[in-house]
């Protein structure tokens, strides 16, 4: 088939998936679809770390932000009762503004990224280190330290969240706590 | 079975849907949205640590994309209780109306 192997299938239809629902998510006027997309962009990004053997990451991913992270932006949208017909527009010049900054900054990057064309993923079939085991072991020899502090920094992000979505007590009016 | 993917398509990929975050950041109002796109670009960085960590035959990569999601979550829950609290207060989102963090 057109002289590509399944691999190399397999890495177009997902680039073209991610990239066409990471723009839904941009264009799409209902919020809540555009979560939705969202979740699917993550998929395809989950189907993209399988290729590059990092399985481990690929569930990961589909735990910690298809699982948890959107259905918070789920809740959080539910909660405020976003729907298309609320949601504010930017004037149409500052969407065009945006559209062309955004052009330009892609012609910058992929001509300052030009040149790394020789290097090809050769090992990537063939390789362990996606795998529980091996990850596990550089994450608690190498970066047991950074492990630790990240487990503080979600601990201060718990309390901080909790205490900011706290309704003050001594206001005390008509609506249940969010949060 | 990972024959013959050049590493530039990976940058490639990764650079665009890192631009439409950025996009979408630039031309959305609603603040919810805005964290979705910054959700975007992060995924787009990760992408590419965890392409470059199978190329270098590296763990490191993958860790730190490991540690990208721990904050990326923290993130999350906090920008999101701000947005709530706000919402709460101002019933409102809207990036432009919030510019003036006062009245």
């Amino acid at each position: 088939m057109l002289g590509l192997t399944i691999t190399q299938w397999l890495f177009g239809i997902l680039s073209f998936l991610a990239i066409m629902f990471a723009l839904m998510v941009v264009f799409t006027r209902n919020p809540v679809n555009s979560v939705l997309y969202l979740v699917l962009t993550f998929f395809c990004i989950a189907g993209h770390y399988l290729l590059l053997n990092a399985q481990f990451l690929a569930v990961v991913h589909i735990v910690v932000y298809a699982g948890a992270i959107m259905v918070l932006f789920l809740f959080i949208i539910m909660l405020m009762n976003l729907n298309a017909d609320t949601e504010p527009r930017k004037h149409i010049v500052t969407r065009l503004i945006a559209g062309v900054i955004g052009g330009m900054l892609l012609v910058v990057m992929v001509g300052a990224l030009k040149g790394a064309e020789h290097l090809t993923i050769i090992r990537g079939g063939a390789s362990q280190i996606g795998l529980v085991k091996n990850l596990g072991q550089v994450l608690f020899h190498d970066f047991l330290f950074p492990f630790e502090i990240a487990s503080i920094l979600l601990l201060a992000a718990l309390v901080g969240a909790i205490m900011i979505g706290k309704r003050d007590t001594n206001i005390n009016d008509k609506s249940i706590t969010n949060n | 079975m990972l024959n013959g993917i050049p590493i530039n398509y990976y940058i490639m990929l990764s650079a665009v849907l890192f631009i439409i975050g950025v996009v979408g950041v630039m031309a959305r109002r609603n603040a919810i949205i805005i964290f979705m796109c910054i959700e975007l670009m992060l995924n787009a960085v990760n992408l590419l640590l965890v392409a470059f960590s199978t190329l270098h035959q590296d763990a490191s990569g993958q860790v730190f994309v490991f540690f990208v999601m721990a904050v990326a979550a923290a993130e999350v829950a906090v920008g999101l209780a701000i947005l709530a609290m706000v919402y709460r207060n101002l019933k409102t989102i809207d990036i432009d109306l919030l510019s003036r963090l006062k009245n």
